[in-house]
């Protein structure tokens, strides 16, 4: 499987870029599957189904109760079509809603107990699940610390969690790590008070079918004027066939506090595509800074477009606090459909949201993809950098939203998404809203490169670069700033892309 | 009940009462157009399309009563040379106008042609506004093609000796008007229409123009001052081979304005422009929607659209650009740009792109924000009393805008209205 490589690139485009964007839509690393025995729930969905995956959590009734009347509200609601995204119709009925290795039927007590073809399953994807440092030494990255870093990683396997490392060391901070059912059963007080604050059950089509038959995901809570010990992360892997994995994150950033998140993703090549639905929810009180990266890296199908993964995610922060900051980093790789839209509500005075965004849509892949900034409070900040690329007869997306209410007084957006099309079969779209209701805020689209860092441009030209130079340089090095932002565990898959620059693009 | 099902039963409610005239070369067109609505149905505030407008005024089945405004000023365009039409209320005075007849030009009315069976704009009435309506359904565009009851029929042979201006008066408080000009240029003929005063109470007008190889229709239309009536405009313009097409538009107040402007770039080399400048206050509410298609190699087009909002107006600007998967080479730029002079007006834009060919550069641009203080504090300190501070300013923010206009002695008149309107606080 290859981008066709008799393709014809327009002159202008850089061939490194080229070269990156075929590497990336080549083979897909992740196809293969683990060969394990697996329970499954009765296929399709309806409210005995909701109840036996609240059963089998071993959830408390108000739980299930929560999950009932999403699914209520799920059967009035209808699947949204207003996203540049075509699809054959997805029979909700035909599909798995729950699946676990039988190995998880009896939770093992300690990662020591886990199923070992499980543990080799993440070990063959490079996500040991061993207390030990990792990635001491990636390759290329010569400013990885010697004795390499933490990370604590709670595995999702299909619809369960198969361990969370780092726990007992996190107890220690007071940090709160673990699978959002035993977060249900342990902390049902931080649960009930969070839980749906931030993604309302009804929030649209999706978010509600996951608040009814979510399965598993990760839990955090980081108390107040902690700063995490160590990066956080979740690996999703779905594998078993014709089945839907629907996970929930919360986090929960108390007041001062600081956390670094990540999250991967990755499915086995299958003829047949694949549901899956998530929902983040991110609760920052005042002060508290979070940092969320993810590189998705589902299966996006073949190159006639057979098979991959529908990732419909709703994910979304609340800087409830002020002085709180969020920043999303995604590298958007995968995937046969991506409708995904990360989002920051910036309710606290001075709050800050960031999104970055590389999205890359090899084949037949197609990305919808951007962000909402939702200004509330006074002097709140957000910043968007979308970089969307296309190739082989993909489409890409970029759909966003900008609000300042009357109330966010003096606050600021600064909009940036650059698209590049690489062949004349692919399409790039751009589609942002800007409400703006006062008049002390600032905002500003794609406005002139002249809005590039002037002491960036100041230090090129110093050095004898003429001005347009010097802002072709500081623009097309954002792909390698948003890559700059991800955490250091994803090096591998940055070193893939940092070939990529943005010249030539379309607009 | 769903959308849809709303839909019907409000357009129904709608056109009770209303009678098509299925009479000579225009019957079939509008039996059509008549179809497509019914099949769209009218739109509604859920309608995407009509996110930061409310499309209520233009479809009640009563007209929002507008009452006549004073206004001692001559008509904007009087003090050029050109060949002027009027319509009072809808309907052509042959008392104040210069005559339907102009060298190169055949003008002609749709209502005294409604007798004849054949007739040059037969191919072209509701032709271009059916083509408009996808990929974004613009029912009341085909309302208009089904009901209008007056407009120019515009057949451009030659370029004539001078522009020509249709001036709308308007004496009811409750008239309620739908005009639909037909313009045909042929090849290589050039043409400039003004437009200014207001139609009507409410209005519902629509221009099809289609432009031959070489040919230019430059447009130019002042909506004056009028401030309670409600107007509705569309332009369809199709272009051919290195045609060109320029549109600018002056709004000063009205409570409603949306005005569309749809254009298909069909020919290699062909240039659209569209532009707009539009100062509002208090409950004034004003939409520039733009759909742009380049089907075509080379098309150039630019959409500039300068705002200044006070006292709680409101600006919208909805902008698109489609690049079909052949049209290479393509230049398209956009840009709207809003100056908010106090917290309770708003702005809110949608800027798209759609872009199906590689070879392209596509750039849009949006920017909102406050008068700059240091520019206001720079004018105050050299004696610049506030208000004029403020209106030399605002006035260089819609300069961008009014550039546009290449012509000259045009440009001239439109910038001494503005200035006349700052003065007076509209």
């Amino acid at each position: 499987m290859s981008v066709a490589t008799d393709m014809e690139v327009k002159e202008g485009v850089d061939q490194e870029t080229v070269d990156a964007v075929r590497e990336v839509g080549g083979t897909y690393k992740y196809g293969w599957d683990t060969e394990i025995e697996m329970e499954y729930a009765p296929k399709g969905v309806n409210p005995e189904i909701v109840r036996l995956i609240s059963d089998k959590n071993d959830e408390p009734e108000w739980m299930t109760e929560w999950r009932l009347s999403a699914f209520k509200r799920w059967e009035q609601m209808a699947e949204p079509n207003w996203a540049m995204v075509d699809y054959p119709e997805i029979d909700f009925q035909n599909q798995y809603f729950y699946a676990r290795p039988k190995s998880m039927v009896e939770k093992p007590k300690s990662l020591d107990e886990v199923d070992p073809k499980l543990l080799a399953t993440y070990e063959k994807l490079g996500i040991p699940l061993k207390e030990q440092m990792i990635l001491a030494g990636v390759e290329g990255r010569e400013d990885a610390p010697a004795d390499g870093r933490k990370v604590a990683v709670d595995a999702v396997f299909d619809s369960v969690s198969v361990g969370t490392t780092f726990q007992a060391e996190l107890k220690k901070a007071g940090v709160i790590f673990c699978s959002i059912s035993e977060a249900i059963r342990e902390h049902p007080d931080l649960v009930k008070k969070y839980l749906g604050s931030v993604v309302p059950v009804s929030d649209n089509f999706y978010a509600t079918l996951n608040s009814a038959v979510f399965s598993d995901g990760s839990f955090v809570y980081i108390p107040p004027g902690v700063r995490c010990p160590m990066e956080l992360s979740t690996y999703f892997r779905i594998n078993a066939e014709n089945t839907g994995q629907f996970e929930r994150t919360l986090i929960i950033a108390d007041k001062g506090s600081y956390v670094s998140y990540l999250e991967g993703c990755t499915a086995p090549q299958r003829d047949t595509a694949q549901l899956h639905a998530a929902v983040v929810e991110i609760v920052l009180e005042e002060d508290a800074e979070v940092k969320y990266s993810t590189v998705q890296n589902w299966f996006p199908g073949d190159e006639n477009g057979k098979g991959g993964i529908y990732n419909f995610v709703t994910k979304r922060a609340d800087c409830r606090g002020d002085r709180s900051k969020v920043m999303w980093t995604q590298v958007e790789t995968g995937s046969a459909v991506t409708w995904k839209y990360p989002s920051c509500i910036l309710r606290g005075n001075d709050s800050q949201g960031e999104f970055y965004s590389i999205a890359i849509a090899n084949n037949r892949q197609q990305a919808d993809t951007g962000t909402k900034m939702v200004h509330l409070g006074t002097n709140t900040k957000s910043r968007i950098v979308s970089k969307g690329i296309s190739a082989g007869v993909a489409q890409n997306t970029y759909r966003g939203l900008v609000s300042m209410h009357p109330k966010a007084k003096s606050s600021r957006n600064y909009t940036q998404c650059d698209s590049l099309l690489i062949g004349d079969k692919c399409g790039a779209h751009t589609v942002p809203y800007i409400e703006v209701k006062n008049n002390s805020s600032r905002v500003e689209h794609e406005a002139t490169t002249s809005k590039v860092d002037d002491e960036q441009l100041f230090y090129c030209r110093q050095r004898g670069m003429d001005e347009e130079e010097a802002v072709a340089l500081v623009v097309n090095g954002f792909c390698k700033d948003v890559l700059q932002a991800l955490p250091m565990e994803f090096a591998m898959e940055a070193q893939q892309l940092v070939a990529i620059s943005l010249e030539g693009s379309v607009g | 009940m769903s959308l849809a099902q709303t839909k019907e039963k409000a357009t129904k409610e709608r056109l009770t009462s209303m009678e098509l005239p299925l009479k000579g070369w225009s019957a079939s067109a509008r039996s059509d157009a008549y179809d497509r609505l019914m099949g769209m149905g009218l739109p509604v505030r859920r309608d995407e399309y009509w996110k930061y407008t409310r499309p209520d005024a233009f479809t009640s089945a009563d007209v929002p009563r507008a009452a006549v405004q004073e206004d001692n000023d001559a008509p904007i365009f009087d003090a050029l040379d050109c060949h002027k039409l009027v319509f009072v209320d809808g309907i052509y005075s042959e008392e104040f106008s210069d005559g339907l007849s102009i060298d190169g030009v055949t003008l002609e009315l749709l209502s005294s042609t409604s007798d004849v069976d054949i007739h040059w704009a037969k191919s072209l009435y509701g032709s271009l506004e059916k083509k408009g309506q996808k990929p974004v359904a613009r029912p009341l565009a085909a309302f208009n093609s089904a009901f209008a009851q007056e407009g120019i029929l515009m057949h451009v042979k030659k370029t004539p000796p001078k522009p020509i201006s249709l001036h709308y008066v308007r004496e009811s408080d409750v008239s309620d008007v739908m005009l639909h000009h037909v313009v045909k240029i042929d090849e290589g003929a050039s043409i400039t229409i003004l437009e200014s005063g207001d139609v009507a109470a409410r209005c519902n007008m629509a221009i099809e123009a289609e432009i031959e190889k070489d040919g230019q229709l430059n447009h130019v239309r002042a909506q004056g001052r009028d401030h309670e009536r409600n107007a509705l405009t569309h332009i369809f313009a199709q272009l051919e081979e290195q045609s060109q097409f320029k549109s600018f538009c002056l709004t000063m107040n009205g409570v409603l304005t949306r005005n569309e402007t749809v254009i298909e770039m069909r020919g290699d080399d062909g240039m659209a422009h569209v532009a707009g400048a539009s100062v509002g206050d208090g409950d004034f509410h004003h939409d520039d929607t733009v759909f742009i298609t380049h089907d075509a190699l080379r098309g150039e087009s630019r959409q500039v659209f300068k705002k200044v909002l006070r006292n709680g107006a409101t600006g919208v600007f909805q902008g698109k650009i489609l690049v079909k998967p052949d049209a290479q080479k393509t230049d398209g730029y956009q840009i709207s740009q809003s100056l908010l002079l106090d917290d309770d007006s708003q702005f809110l834009a949608k800027p798209e792109l759609e872009i199906y060919a590689d070879d392209v550069a596509c750039s849009h641009g949006s920017t909102s924000g406050a008068i700059d203080e240091e520019a206001l504090f720079y004018l105050r300190s050299r004696g610049v009393p506030a208000e004029e501070a403020t209106n030399l300013l605002t006035l260089a923010f819609l300069a961008e805008a009014l550039e546009e206009v290449e012509n000259q002695e045009i440009s001239d008149v439109l910038n001494a209205h503005l200035e006349g309107c700052l003065k007076r606080g509209c």
